[in-house]
């Protein structure tokens, strides 16, 4: 099978080993993995924040650089869920209305992806340790992920799993919202590093890089060694206790 | 009052909010207190998603005929005796319950909770005319000696500890017991009861407005929309125009997600429904009644991007699983419609120049869109105003808007966008440190005040790539 892999601007940036996990996880499952390189920003920075006119531009771009794949996977619930609005922000649009509908009907997160389309609860995956996982708000709430990633983890052998408190509450990144309301922001990702600590887990998952580098930025800054990892880590691990690299 | 509270700028009304510890710890216990409650009412009625979707084609429905509805409400009325007001705006609602009020030569006034007479500012108006008005659901009463506005749509006083409580009671009205909230509740209860039997003139909102019957149906735990209704020999609903639904039975399907979705509860202790004036033939009702439907901005609404807006029925579960709300409290809003909720609804009634931050006092979170009964959108509802915000009112800040175009020019020329995963490294260089920036530059700075934020890698994912398509993969 033919996927086209989306890294997300963060990942592309910030953290590249989010991208190699996802590509050897669906190499692995026998998928046939490109990485079309005139790919972008999925738009949601400047949709989010009122400016739809330099959001469309970026959401072109996507469509251009996806216009020829047969699935788009992403490791983030929250910029895969901005892909699968294309159609109601082009909508009526007689030169992009189509290539949105393709986009967003061909787009999903990456346990998504696994579980839903592919039918791969089992990667046969070996992780050491004490986990609890933050269900980030777009992933559950706006693309409605809420039992995938839950799903593989469970059949990760070697995971001591505990859960979040209050997990469905949002950690306080919200994309500009982190910058321009930073003193909420602030309150809330220190509730959420407070829930990370009632768990004593060594790591806290994630399916969203936004998130994760919110509540693992803060605990940082708190001097907690919790490590934060995005859930393809923890699954492309086959037999050591894992960490970001 | 009206929509607006006061004139404290947005920072300041956040940091006070931030700072204000024991209202957190009040507002954080209350939230997780209504958010066990809805969601094991929610599944104990069960097909919770059918009873929203059911409820949210309804308030559909009488929106899109609300013409339609409110004529048949005020015939109805009108049938029972009743006297019906349209007012287009929150003077002339004010003007004539005034003249209501002196028609009667009313001394006092006894309301039961209402949220559009807080928006139209009628207990300011009555009081200038020399009536006594009192507020006679327990957390306004409270609030009202207090002279305190409301920071929560159906618990007003959520912001307060039951010793601030005792000590208003003390300062205001000579109670000498102690802060055992039953004391608290029986004084109070004691004190109201008198005013009840000496109001001249009993004042109500309006939860829903029944149009086939032009019955007023009110939903309480207190009792107190029943003794305002109930004693006084004239009556007055003030309703928003909105607060209208067809039939008893769409009633019925309203108010079982009402009461789920805003205090957990299967029922209130009281719903009561009332219509018009005493008949000739009958023994029991005000000598006068009159129904005052409030507009005052909502049918500007009424075909906007944001008609489902007045789908909302006043339950506060928005309010009540939001973040932001629990950190800044109610009156961070400036508004007597706080939370998600309100942050939708008050630059719409009260336009965007006071309330212009509102809208961005979210992290889109769609909290807020889950757990509406009505299913409200509220979190799309924010961007569409923050599109309005940017793109009509042309209200926000240069840097921003310099950023954005920015943006959309990186995100648009892919060679451009390619060379910036590049050198995102050599560039955060100068903050970096031990693979982290712990002061940021420009707008990173709002980030790292608060967290650290992380350096790009030595190897980005795209050199990675490429050398791997080089090699014919690892």
């Amino acid at each position: 099978m033919k996927v086209s892999l989306f890294i997300t601007c963060v990942s592309d940036i910030i953290f590249a080993d989010v991208g190699k996990n996802t590509v050897e996880i669906l190499e692995r499952v026998g998928c046939e993995v490109d990485f079309p390189a005139a790919q972008t920003c999925c738009g949601q920075p400047a949709y989010n924040s009122g400016y739809l006119q330099e959001a469309k531009k970026s959401m072109k771009q996507m469509m251009r650089a996806f216009k020829d794949s047969k699935y788009v996977v992403g490791p983030s619930g929250s910029c895969v869920g901005m892909l699968k609005e294309y159609p109601a922000v082009f909508k009526g649009d007689p030169e992009w209305e189509e290539a949105a509908n393709d986009l967003a009907n061909k787009s999903f997160e990456i346990t998504q992806f696994l579980v839903d389309v592919l039918g791969v609860t089992d990667l046969g995956s070996t992780f050491k340790g004490k986990v609890t996982y933050h269900p980030s708000c777009h992933m559950t709430r706006v693309l409605g992920v809420k039992d995938a990633p839950q799903t593989l983890l469970n059949n990760v052998k070697g995971v001591d799993f505990v859960e979040l408190p209050v997990k469905e509450d949002c950690c306080g990144f919200g994309g500009t919202f982190a910058v321009k309301n930073p003193a909420i922001s602030g309150e809330m990702v220190k509730e959420k590093s407070q829930h990370v600590s009632e768990t004593n887990a060594e790591y806290l998952v994630g399916g969203d890089m936004g998130c994760l580098m919110n509540i693992g930025g803060r605990m940082r800054r708190e001097g907690k060694n919790v490590k934060v990892v995005h859930i393809t880590e923890i699954l492309n691990t086959q037999e050591k206790g894992g960490g970001i690299a | 009052m009206s929509v607006k509270i006061g004139d404290v700028s947005y920072k300041d009304r956040i940091d006070k909010g931030i700072e204000n510890e024991f209202m957190r710890q009040a507002v954080s216990s209350a939230q997780g207190r209504f958010r066990t409650g809805r969601l094991s009412q929610a599944e104990e009625l069960g097909n919770w998603e059918d009873w929203r979707q059911l409820g949210s084609e309804i308030r559909t429905h009488t929106l899109e005929n609300i013409d339609y509805y409110l004529q048949q409400l005020s015939d109805q009325v009108a049938r029972r005796g009743g006297n019906v007001f349209f007012a287009e705006t929150a003077e002339e609602a004010n003007d004539y319950i005034e003249n209501v009020v002196k028609k009667k030569q009313a001394k006092k006034v006894v309301k039961s909770k209402s949220m559009v007479t807080e928006e139209i500012g009628l207990n300011h108006c009555l009081e200038n005319i020399g009536a006594e008005v009192v507020e006679s659901d327990l957390g306004e009463w409270i609030l009202q000696l207090d002279e305190d506005p409301p920071s929560h749509i159906v618990t007003p006083a959520l912001h307060k500890n039951k010793e601030q409580i005792r000590e208003t009671f003390a300062q205001k009205r000579g109670y000498d017991k102690s802060d055992d909230p039953e004391e608290l509740a029986a004084f109070a209860r004691e004190q109201l009861r008198k005013d009840f039997l000496s109001a001249d003139i009993g004042i109500t909102g309006c939860n829903f407005a029944i149009a086939e019957s032009g019955a007023i149906t009110l939903v309480t735990n207190e009792g107190n929309a029943r003794m305002a209704t109930a004693l006084p020999d004239t009556q007055i609903t003030v309703m928003g125009m909105e607060r209208i639904v067809p039939t008893w039975e769409d009633m019925e399907v309203l108010v079982s997600l009402l009461t789920r979705a805003a205090v957990g509860q299967k029922l209130t202790s009281y719903v009561t429904s009332y219509t018009g004036a005493r008949l000739e033939d009958e023994i029991d009702g005000p000598d006068d009644y009159h129904l005052v439907i409030v507009d005052n901005g909502r049918s500007k609404i009424l075909g906007t991007e944001f008609q489902s807006a007045l789908h909302c029925i006043r339950c506060a579960a928005c309010i009540n699983v939001c973040p932001v709300y629990r950190h800044v409290g109610g009156h961070a809003y400036n508004s007597i419609y706080p939370g998600p909720i309100g942050a939708v609804l008050t630059p719409l009634l009260d336009g965007y120049e006071d309330h212009k931050e509102l809208p961005y006092a979210s992290s889109l979170c769609a909290a807020c869109t889950e757990a509406c009964p009505v299913k409200i959108p509220l979190h799309e509802q924010l961007i569409r105003h923050r599109e309005i915000i940017v793109e009509q009112e042309k209200k926000s800040p240069v840097a921003e808007k310099v950023m954005m175009k920015g943006f959309a020019k990186w995100a648009s020329n892919p060679a451009a966008y390619k060379l910036s995963t590049k050198m995102a490294r050599t560039a955060l260089k100068p903050w970096t440190r031990d693979g982290n920036i712990e002061n940021g530059p420009g707008p990173l700075k709002g980030w790292t005040d608060v967290r650290d934020f992380p350096a790009p890698p030595k190897q980005s994912f795209r050199t990675w790539w490429s050398n791997r398509q080089k090699e014919g993969k690892a």
